[in-house]
């Protein structure tokens, strides 16, 4: 295991050099689907940060009872069993928030964001080392979450959290809110984070 | 695009290649879309006369906002200026005419820049673009403001315009089963789009492109005969409402799409049968939209439909070289 790198780099490697949206490119249904207000992102990437918390560490814990053949199994029954949790929570508490989401909270139990930091890290890696990772990876898919989301609920309602930001005479523009404007807000970030990466690579 | 253009700068060039030895050396980007803009004349003249200022005022808008877009999009990716080569300047007149004068002058500016931003550079610029860039601006628009774009966003009743202050034809029809006379229909003196609205016009720039060869005949005549295939049945199962196949072709906009968008060579096939099939494929979801969806016209999402199409159509019509089994 000396080679595994530590908790801490776990963390770091998550928020942004391993971002899971835009680095990865994981977890992209979630993250074009929910994010035309600020409000949904904050609470998909709550909801994801979660389960991928709770699963890490229990498979951490049962990493050495793992069977290869029978690991993807036990991954999604401990990722499903959170995200049962999670869904009902949701629609206790914030009933609205949970009609918001629809089928996107569990559809969680396959987002591949979780399965991956399962197989990479917490089958492989002690508690402490999966639970800061999957605090990173949360921290970095909620970032990657509310970016794109700030800037469709901006442009597509002229609202913040659904408060009004800018001044009544900004005319909506409604195709931010849509379908479309997720893969084009999406597109173009990327194409942003891409540029940025290549520069300091060169530099 | 590209080794076309370069023939003009080289100016020794010799072909070696087997007959026949015709090297068309006026073809190149540039006097393609000053083609385009010869036959667009009559259009834009026809809404100048017809919206005046609003025409103007929208012509100012798309222009600036196309050339903007070109000279900061083109710069940014780090390619020399490719302004001369006029494709913007097409891109925005089209644009403009695509849109109701009434339209605020953000829209158009929107417009512009998604169609060169988005539509076009994105992708790689002139040659590279897989949709229509005047139609994705025009669409992407066309969602965002529905308000000013949908119907009634056509309409200004306090208008001193004559043409402005009725509503378009082809809503009137479909909303309150209105027919506007053929006449107004062909010479467009309706509402509408600025550049939809003359048949006339349409029908004069058109002709001039496909005489140039620098639109394809098929495409226009695929489109228009899946129109008045159509349009004919609708005619003959609909109600006897006088909404004949002529006010299904002079109607909107299918004659402005036919010859002026659904033509760019760029977003079309590349064999004639191929081109065939596009127009009739846009054809026929133009009248797919018109008779069974919410909006009164289809003529862009179809185009921007069958524009998708078209890697598939090339794929399918490969021409086989002669002798091959």
């Amino acid at each position: 295991m000396a080679d595994q790198p530590t908790a801490l780099e776990r963390f770091i490697q998550g928020v942004l050099p391993e971002n899971p949206v835009y680095r990865q490119l994981l977890g992209l249904c979630p993250t074009l689907a929910v994010t035309n207000s600020l409000t949904a992102a904050v609470t998909m990437a709550g909801a994801v940060g979660f389960v991928l918390l709770c699963a890490n560490v229990i498979i951490s814990l049962i990493r050495n009872l793992l069977k290869p053949h029978l690991r993807i199994v036990v991954f999604t029954l401990t990722i499903a069993t959170f995200v049962t949790i999670a869904d009902r929570l949701l629609a206790a508490y914030l009933y609205q928030m949970s009609k918001t989401l629809g089928p996107y909270i569990p559809l969680i139990i396959v987002n591949c964001i979780i399965i991956c930091r399962c197989e990479v890290v917490a089958s492989k890696q002690g508690p402490v080392a999966a639970a800061s990772d999957a605090i990173g990876q949360s921290l970095g898919f909620g970032l990657a979450l509310a970016s794109i989301a700030v800037i469709r609920e901006i442009l597509g309602t002229g609202a913040l959290f659904g408060i009004r930001v800018l001044p009544t005479v900004w005319p909506d523009w409604v195709i931010m809110g849509l379908p479309p404007g997720a893969f084009l807000t999406f597109g173009i970030l990327l194409g942003v984070v891409n540029w940025f990466t290549d520069r300091r690579k060169a530099a | 695009m590209n080794a076309i253009e370069h023939t003009e700068d080289v100016a020794p060039v010799i072909y070696v290649s087997p007959s026949p030895h015709l090297v068309q050396t006026a073809t190149s980007t540039r006097r393609m879309m000053v083609d385009v803009l010869i036959a667009l004349a009559p259009v834009v003249a026809m809404s100048l006369f017809v919206f005046k200022g609003y025409a103007l005022f929208q012509l100012a808008v798309c222009l600036a906002g196309s050339l903007a877009a070109e000279l900061i999009f083109v710069k940014m990716r780090g390619k020399p200026s490719t302004l001369k080569d006029c494709s913007a300047i097409v891109t925005g007149v089209i644009l403009a005419m695509s849109l109701p004068g009434t339209a605020p002058w953000y829209i158009g500016i929107i417009a512009a820049f998604v169609a060169i931003g988005i539509g076009k550079v994105i992708f790689g610029g002139l040659g590279m673009n897989l949709f229509n860039p005047a139609m994705v601006g025009r669409a992407f628009v066309m969602i965002s403001f529905a308000g000013a774009l949908a119907a009634s966003g056509f309409e200004d009743v306090q208008s001193t315009v004559d043409a402005v202050s009725q509503a378009t034809p082809m809503n009137a029809y479909k909303m309150n089963g209105v027919v506007t006379p053929l006449v107004s229909l062909f010479l467009g003196t309706t509402n509408g789009s600025l550049g939809e609205t003359s048949a006339l016009a349409c029908l004069l720039g058109g002709l001039y492109l496909v005489i140039r060869r620098t639109a394809s005949w098929e495409i226009p005549v695929g489109l228009l005969t899946a129109v008045a295939i159509i349009g004919g049945l609708a005619d003959l199962m609909g109600p006897a409402d006088g909404w004949t196949i002529l006010h299904h072709i002079f109607g909107g906009s299918v004659l402005f799409g036919a010859f002026f968008i659904a033509t760019d060579p760029v977003t079309s096939p590349l064999t004639p049968k191929g081109k065939l099939i596009f127009g009739f494929g846009t054809g026929v979801l133009i009248m797919t939209l018109r008779l069974f969806s919410g909006y009164p016209e289809g003529v862009m999402f179809a185009v921007l439909l069958m524009n998708a199409l078209t890697p598939l159509i090339n794929r399918w019509m490969i021409p086989k070289p002669f002798g091959e089994h």
